[in-house]
């Protein structure tokens, strides 16, 4: 657990707009509660969430990155998820190499008509990001000591 | 204030005449670059901001919207905790608009004709709707008629009427619709193009009978020496001269000549059918024609086959010609088939006692065989074929084998009780096990699966209730225009529940069976659909694009294709041209996206192994910002 008392955990939301995105605005609109540590950012489709961003995030600082998307399927763009899914298969085992826990991460797959699912995931999510506690930040290695 | 930020003003009601109002002035009077509105959804109000910044002077798309509705006041109880979100989702989008570009949506212009690619029912219906609106339409038809799989048909479900009586009016308002020409015997041979503009190329075969000159009277059928060819519209049950009229309310009623069959055109001599042609309309020496034309919109509407029956041999259908499929049954039964409708079995011509169907012959197979899939519409025929053998010949055994029936639909299940209850016909659960003659005589050996008794039937006709299979050219077709296509060779829709008749290819519309096992009413209003959804597209004088397309950096570009094979929709292309990097001129080879076909999903972006491509409107950038301002 964190030892600095006023922590709270920084975590990006990636959003595809056809799908979670609305299924975060149904949550609201069925006023489903989930921690305010939680911060979304809209993206046309999973598969434009480039793994890069969820490391960068991590070195900027986040204690968890979560990205949703429709389900295998339904995508928009028809195969849009499908690229997401191999691509953060690879991205987890890179994480792990890398010493990041696999639980900071996560892939969601949360339709527009899921709100409740959507509030019930980011409860979920927040709750084991507190277990984890904070972040070390992944720090660029290169020209350092 | 947040760096960038010169002006801010809070409004209750910011979407209302009023806050659009504060947004326009503070535009003009701050001279502003970029407008933050921190409101509800974006999916709600995204096009309200954007519209009254452009009418105050600014990009539209230099605006971004902070959800702090749905994702933070409706969310978080606590006051405090949900104004430092507030914040956090303000600055976030303040990051983002400080990097967003000026877009200007695309115009592509439309060519206001249509192309329909099968003139099945599927394909007529869609050309008469998109034809009523005003838009000319070409359907192009590999056979010599239009008229598909219904004109075979003898009478249709649930209502019994008449195939042909309800088929033939519609082929004939085709034909005489100024607005549809009809190209038949042709195939579309290459296509290129985007929505709004295909072109497309068509091979009209050759009949070797001039179409504006034939008359039909069928005087060259009579009289052609050559009649050993299997008559394809009848299934093969007889056969047809080399010169043919396929069937009596052809359309068009023209006469063609089978090149494989014909004398003349084998060995030279002959030559009957033009001696006997009053209108002169035989020309041996034509040859194929090419039509190129270009259209706005691309139906396809390629249709269905029977699946070849032959492969499961337990049903003895290639060594027992009383073992028929229910396609051949419908032109037996029809009074233009080979029997003149009576019910005759094709091996001895005799009128049979006892009847076996077999239900599901290749449908949800998962053996490999078959189909996994279910096809919908045979349980609905066999009731049909059922009660109509029943009610004409009341001393005929019928007796089906079915694994399910299934029959959802209007008036589906009391059809189908009907057949069962009204007319005794004996519907068994179980599956066929084999079919076999013995001392000329079917046999049909199956098991009874509520009784769990094995049952033995001697019959006179068996009738295979086969699966349908997609034509085989749609792969062909699809692959030309583009349009996705499934493991089973079935068109793909854009959304199978909100875009059911659009295929993920813009301009590319899907009517009746190629995209799915369908009956004829639901083939009608699937093709109305589509017609309906073509008739917006070209109604149209201008398409806007959207803006938030992907770009790659010539620069950076290496050519490697990459981005091209994860594209959905073949927006990606290659020109080698003449790049000026810092000074150094090379030639090299480049990733161009078509703004017309991109859709802007950003699967390009993330593959891009040289950072080349990037996508407007959600760059890099401009996404790192925004984790930038979450993580800060
Ligand atoms: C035995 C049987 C009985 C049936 N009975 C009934 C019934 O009672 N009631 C009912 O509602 N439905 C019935 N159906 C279903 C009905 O036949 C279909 O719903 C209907 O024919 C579908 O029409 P379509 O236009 O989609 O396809 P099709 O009728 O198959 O038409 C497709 C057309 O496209 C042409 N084509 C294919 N590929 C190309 C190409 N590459 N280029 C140009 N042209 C091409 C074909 O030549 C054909 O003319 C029955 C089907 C069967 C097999
Ligand atoms: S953004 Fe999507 S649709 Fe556009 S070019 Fe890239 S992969 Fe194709
Ligand atoms: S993936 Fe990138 S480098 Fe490769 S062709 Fe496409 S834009 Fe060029």
């Amino acid at each position: 657990m964190s030892v600095n008392a006023d922590w709270k955990p920084r975590i990006v939301a990636f959003c595809c707009n056809w799908c979670s995105y609305a299924g975060a605005d149904l949550a609201g609109s069925s006023r489903l509660a989930y921690p305010a540590d939680v911060k979304i950012i809209r993206e046309p489709c999973s598969c434009r969430v480039n793994p890069m961003f969820i490391l960068k995030a991590f070195e900027r600082g986040a204690d968890g990155v979560i990205l949703c998307g429709c389900h295998p399927g339904d995508c928009h763009y028809s195969t849009g998820n499908y690229y997401t899914r191999r691509r953060m298969a690879l991205l987890f085992s890179m994480l792990d190499y890398i010493g990041v826990e696999r639980g900071r991460t996560r892939v969601e797959w949360v339709s527009a008509a899921e709100g409740a699912k959507f509030s019930r995931v980011m409860n979920d999510f927040v709750a084991q990001i507190r277990e984890l506690g904070e972040n070390v930040k992944v720090g660029d290695l290169r020209c350092k000591e | 204030m947040q760096p960038g930020v010169v002006f801010a003003q809070d409004y209750q009601y910011m979407c209302s005449e009023a806050g659009q109002n504060i947004i326009k002035d503070a535009i003009k009077t701050h001279g502003l670059t970029g407008v933050v509105v921190c409101s509800c959804s974006p999916r709600m109000h995204e096009a309200t901001f954007r519209k009254a910044a452009a009418q105050a002077g600014l990009n539209p798309f230099m605006v971004e919207i902070a959800n702090i509705r749905e994702h933070c006041s409706w969310i978080h109880k606590d006051k405090e905790e949900g104004t430092e979100k507030a914040c956090v989702l303000m600055r976030a989008a303040v990051a983002k608009v400080t990097l967003n570009a000026p877009l200007k949506a695309g115009e592509s212009k439309v060519v206001k004709r249509a192309l329909v690619i099968g003139g099945g029912i599927a394909g007529i219906q869609t050309a008469l709707d998109i034809a009523d609106a005003g838009f000319p339409v070409d359907i192009v038809e590999k056979n010599a008629t239009i008229g598909g799989r219904m004109a075979q048909l003898d009478k249709t479900f649930p209502t019994l009427d008449c195939s042909s009586c309800i088929l033939t009016p519609k082929m004939v308002e085709a034909k005489a619709n100024e607005n549809i020409r009809l190209i038949t015997y042709a195939e579309v041979e290459e296509v290129s193009g985007f929505v709004g503009s295909f072109k497309a190329k068509i091979r009209k075969k050759a009949r070797f009978v001039k179409e504006d000159v034939c008359t039909g009277c069928g005087v060259c059928m009579s009289k052609c020496p050559s009649k050993k060819g299997l008559n394809e519209f009848n299934m093969g049950l007889n056969n047809r001269s080399a010169i043919y009229i396929p069937f009596a309310q052809a359309i068009p009623n023209v006469a063609v000549i089978d090149k494989e069959q014909c004398i003349k055109l084998k060995t030279g001599k002959c030559g009957l059918c033009q001696k006997v042609c009053t209108a002169g309309a035989i020309d041996y020496t034509q040859q194929d024609e090419f039509i190129e034309e270009e259209y706005g919109a691309i139906v396809m509407a390629t249709g269905f086959r029977p699946i070849d029956a032959s492969k499961f041999d337990e049903y003895s259908y290639s060594t027992c010609k009383d073992v028929v499929t229910s396609l051949e049954l419908e032109r037996i039964m029809n009074a233009a088939g080979p029997t003149g409708g009576v019910l005759l079995r094709p091996s001895d011509g005799k009128h049979p006692h006892s009847i076996v169907f077999i239900q599901c012959v290749g449908s949800r197979d998962v053996s490999g065989r078959g189909k996994p899939y279910c096809s919908k519409i045979c349980c609905m025929y066999t009731a049909k074929h059922a009660m109509l053998i029943r009610d004409k010949y009341p001393d005929v055994e019928v007796h089906v084998f079915y694994i399910d029936v299934r029959t959802p639909g209007k008036n589906f299940d009391e059809f189908y009780r009907r057949a069962a209850e009204q007319y005794d016909v004996d519907y068994i659960k179980g599956q066929v096990g084999k079919v076999y003659e013995e001392n000329g005589q079917l046999v049909v050996r199956g098991v009874d699966l509520i009784s769990n008794e094995q049952i033995v039937l001697n019959a006179d006709m068996v009738v295979l209730a086969t699966a349908i299979e997609p034509d085989p050219t749609a792969r062909k077709v699809a692959n030309m225009l583009t349009a996705s296509i499934d493991t089973n060779d079935f068109i793909t829709e854009a959304h199978p529940k909100l875009r059911p008749v659009e295929s993920p290819t813009a301009g590319i519309f899907l009517s009746g069976v190629c995209q799915g096992p369908k009956d004829i009413p639901e083939t009608v209003s699937q093709a109305g659909a589509a017609a309906s959804k073509v008739i917006g597209l070209l109604a149209k004088d201008k398409l806007t694009t959207n803006p938030c397309v992907a770009h790659s950096d010539e620069l950076l570009c290496n050519g490697c294709s990459c981005c091209e094979k994860v594209c959905p929709y073949s927006a990606i292309s290659y020109e080698t041209k003449l790049i000026n990097d810092h000074g150094v001129k090379e030639t090299r080879r480049v990733a161009m996206v078509n703004e017309a076909l991109c859709q802007g999903c950003g699967a390009c972006t993330v593959v891009c192994p040289s950072g080349a491509m990037d996508l407007k409107g959600f760059s890099n950038k401009q996404i790192m910002a925004e984790v930038d301002a979450i993580c800060l």
